[in-house]
């Protein structure tokens, strides 16, 4: 039972998230916010969420040749560099402390999505 | 990048050298703040790469969000490996919340973008803003 209702808030957030918003960040939220689950366990499963789709996404853009791969190398390795610096930094923090932050850096991203709304809406007109 | 890059060719020009070489800085940094943000807080690269692609680096909004999913996704797959190593919810929770995750986005991307007003932007912005001070504070 438990688990339709982790199913349930991975397509809540999977619309969210397919709808442009949040940048992949609510599923985080939802599971510690509403279920309890401890703040590492829920950003490994928001790491593993984003797989499946991203790949059917990429490989969809790729054929529509929205895909730009020039330099891109640079952006993926500096990325996948620092990315393991950003875990062991997660690892070494508190479930508490981790949680503190990631608010703080939620709060940050939900300004930036607030000035994107009038931006998009923008360059739909 | 493409004007940059012959730019310098053409001209042979100092301006178009620096343009190119503070380009790869770009290129680098924007790797480096979404990887941060990837390793450490398990999401919100695109939201450091979108914005940092279309507005530095001159690629068009269309674009840019397809070319943050080839960014992300190598990010992506190596976090989850790290992680997985650690604390997780078990592998069920996991894959029910994936595939939930998996059907939602589709739904959401294929059928829902297209209504996506500018007032449920600003909701959800207001909710992200609570969710977030929630969690920093309380």
């Amino acid at each position: 039972m438990k688990n339709v209702l982790f199913g349930l808030a991975g397509v809540i957030s999977g619309v969210l998230g397919g709808m442009g918003m949040g940048g992949g960040t609510i599923l985080i939220p939802v599971l510690t916010i509403f279920f309890g689950v401890s703040q590492h366990s829920a950003q490994a499963v928001n790491l593993v969420s984003f797989i499946p789709m991203a790949t059917i996404s990429l490989v969809i853009h790729i054929k529509n040749k929205y895909v730009v791969f020039k330099n891109v190398l640079y952006i993926i390795i500096a990325g996948l560099i620092t990315c393991v610096i950003g875990y062991l930094i997660a690892n070494a923090l508190s479930g508490e402390m981790l949680k503190r932050i990631f608010g703080g850096f939620l709060s940050v991203l939900s300004i930036f999505q607030f000035i994107g709304c009038f931006k998009n809406q923008e360059q739909k007109k | 990048m493409k004007e940059n890059f012959q730019g310098s060719l053409v001209s042979n020009g100092q301006k178009g050298n620096i343009k190119s070489k503070s380009n790869k800085l770009l290129y680098l940094l924007t790797g480096a703040l979404a990887g941060i943000a990837n390793g450490l807080f398990g999401g919100g690269g695109g939201m450091i790469v979108v914005p940092l692609l279309s507005r530095f680096l001159k690629m068009e909004s269309k674009k840019a969000h397809a070319t943050a999913i080839l960014i992300i996704l190598p990010m992506s797959i190596l976090s989850s490996l790290l992680y997985s190593s650690g604390k997780t919810m078990g592998a069920m929770p996991t894959i029910f919340t994936a595939v939930g995750v998996t059907i939602g986005g589709a739904f959401g991307a294929l059928v829902l973008s297209k209504l996506s007003s500018k007032w449920i932007c600003i909701i959800f912005s207001i909710v992200m803003a609570i969710a977030g001070v929630k969690m920093l504070f309380f």
